[in-house]
């Protein structure tokens, strides 16, 4: 303690002196971050600074530095590709897809909110929970079992009403849907959770002053319940736009075959199938880069107009 | 005032159908494969199975015990879980709790640095080519280390240690001379057993299900945690082993509708097999898991 008086008065009270005797003083803390901090910079960072193979052409025997720069010419060659516009539009559809079914979870909380009967309403939670811990591979099991066109239980009640049994899993036209709504049976629930908390957050008193006015209970959700979940679903709605283009890939892998590829194709996938699976490092890194930079930009300007039209955003 | 008592009653009665429908609907899917996993394979494909298990048999469960690599990959799953998770909370809380300190100077930029990841990263290919680069492939290192901890977690434990920490009893254990070490053994985590619940139970349920980094981390199929070995049985549809030739009666000659009846009631068990030890526990864990969601979503 006297020494550190001491130098203080030696000293002269320089600010960045200050800052520095703190960090030395606090040293212990920044210990705390170091395993952390090396993290985030060896899987994080430096795959960000390794990205610049998009714009090389990789060589493994000479490494991400030694390989020749060939500039734009993955990209160009992926935007001039065949398939560019049919990965795009698949990635695009099987997103916007998804993101109408939003209101969804929301739905399901109002609903479990009005729900007075607590056994009941507590029933409906767990049991609505369930499929979120399930895992994708189960879940793509599943699927493919019940939709099996000999065995599968779709198949059978077509079957029982007459129908012809359906090929559902090589099917283009069936992907789109078997994956969204799918992903809608396992996580309708999980997704209602964070409405129900936002509207168990709302003051008894206004719905007892709404009835008293003679509001009925429709009105009740509508102008008092809405309102009060609305900041939570804007941050929400920001949120899943952000990764709008990277959604749900491991599923979509786990769902893919040659049959339903013209649907299913989407650019996560098809990064995977050229870089891990054929090798084209660079190529795929480029393809990855342009999914990247597109989610930043969406991030970014939901942000803005998030911003510019109420007072929820995320920054 | 009767016509607004008679409303609200029909509203409550299409409300309860409603959730009730929509309540069936998600759970008769699960209920489906738990009984075909123990009805005759015949009579599910028939469809005379649909609620109820008929025609009991566990031919299904036996042939999956009997796996080896079923238990195999149970094992390194289980292994995987404990050993990340444990990796995940040793990272994870003592870089929130200094970031929780206001005495630590630079927490504007290691937050920056820590949320920028959340913003944008460098993708699969150079994620890929750095555990490649650093010997991890084909080790345990690359299914526990590369998704070690999110920048989402650390904004959650952080905002957890800011909240609830007494920032007295921190000072009160300093002015006694200890050092953030030990204030952090001794004080904070005693203090933090609900944050640690959440945030290991997140990161475990993750790893349990995870299995697209062991599909591009690990060609040693001795190694495979138990969703490769799922996606085989149950997708690429490889039965091999635990199927109708390798099963409980060797020398036996099975047809091949035997075979196929065998096959997809060997799916259904595992099926159970896999989603059971989480589906029996999560609803005693409900209240962390919901913890975790809702304090995740505080906006700062």
């Amino acid at each position: 303690m006297q020494t550190d008086k001491a130098l203080s008065v030696v000293r002269a009270p320089s600010r960045l002196n200050k800052l520095g005797k703190r960090f030395v003083k606090n040293w212990q803390l920044y210990m705390f971050l170091l395993p952390a901090l090396t993290y985030f910079i060896i899987f994080h960072y430096i795959p960000m600074y390794g990205v610049q193979i998009a714009f090389k052409d990789f060589f493994a025997t000479k490494g991400i530095w030694g390989s020749p720069w060939v500039g734009f010419e993955h990209f160009t060659r992926f935007f001039k590709s065949y398939y560019f516009w049919r990965l795009l539009k698949n990635t695009l559809i099987i997103n916007v897809y998804q993101l109408l079914l939003f209101p969804l979870p929301i739905l399901l909380a109002l609903s479990i909110n009005e729900v007075k009967n607590g056994a009941f309403k507590k029933w409906s939670q767990t049991l609505t929970y369930a499929p979120h811990f399930i895992s994708t591979v189960v879940i793509v099991g599943m699927l493919v079992a019940f939709l099996d066109p000999n065995t599968g239980l779709i198949n059978n009640i077509i079957g029982a009403l007459g129908g012809e049994p359906v090929q559902f899993m090589q099917s283009p036209g069936w992907f789109r849907h078997i994956y969204v709504w799918s992903g809608v049976w396992q996580h309708l629930g999980w997704g209602s959770i964070i409405y129900l908390a936002a509207l168990a957050g709302v003051n008894p008193e206004l719905y007892g002053v709404a009835k008293v006015d003679g509001a009925t209970r429709l009105q009740c959700i509508r102008h008092i319940s809405l309102p009060a979940i609305l900041p939570t679903i804007v941050i929400l709605l920001i949120l899943d736009l952000g990764h709008f283009m990277s959604v749900g890939f491991e599923k979509v892998l786990l769902m893919q075959n040659t049959l339903n590829a013209a649907t299913s194709d989407v650019i996560q996938t098809f990064v995977y199938q050229s870089g891990l699976l054929n090798g084209q490092y660079s190529y795929a890194a480029a393809i990855g880069l342009f999914d990247s930079v597109v989610n930043v930009i969406l991030i970014v300007v939901m942000n803005q107009v998030a911003r510019a039209t109420s007072e929820n955003s995320l920054w | 005032m009767n016509r607004f008592l008679l409303s609200d009653r029909s509203f409550e009665t299409i409300n309860h159908t409603v959730l009730l429908i929509v309540v069936a609907l998600i759970t008769y899917p699960l209920l489906y494969v738990a009984s075909a996993s123990i009805s005759d394979p015949a009579a599910v494909s028939m469809g005379r199975m649909w609620l109820w298990p008929v025609e009991i048999t566990f031919d299904g469960y036996k042939r999956v015990f009997a796996d080896n690599t079923i238990w195999r990959g149970y094992l390194n799953t289980t292994l995987y879980t404990a050993v990340g998770t444990v990796l995940h909370l040793v990272v994870l809380l003592p870089c929130a709790y200094a970031l929780s300190r206001k005495e630590l100077i630079a927490k504007p930029l290691v937050l920056w640095i820590i949320l920028f990841t959340m913003l944008f990263s460098g993708g699969l290919i150079p994620t890929y080519l750095v555990v490649k680069g650093l010997g991890m492939l084909d080790t345990i290192w690359a299914m526990v280390i590369p998704n070690v901890v999110g920048a989402w977690s650390i904004l959650v434990a952080h905002a957890f240690f800011k909240q609830t920490i007494p920032e007295e009893l921190v000072e009160a254990s300093k002015i006694d001379g200890a050092s953030y070490f030990t204030v952090f053994l001794k004080v904070v985590l005693p203090l933090s057993a609900p944050i640690i619940a959440t945030m290991g139970l997140f990161h475990a349920v993750s790893l349990w299900s995870q299995y697209f980094n062991a599909l591009i981390y690990l060609s040693d199929q001795t190694m495979y945690p138990l969703q490769l070995v799922l996606r085989q049985i149950l997708i690429t549809s490889q039965i091999g082993d635990i199927g109708p030739q390798g099963g409980t009666h060797p020398g036996e000659i099975e047809s091949l509708a035997e075979q196929i009846k065998i096959a997809s009631l060997i799916k259904y068990s595992v099926m159970i097999v896999a989603a059971l030890p989480l589906l029996l526990v999560y609803p005693f864990l409900q209240r962390f898991f919901i913890k975790g969601v809702l304090v995740g979503s505080i906006k700062e």
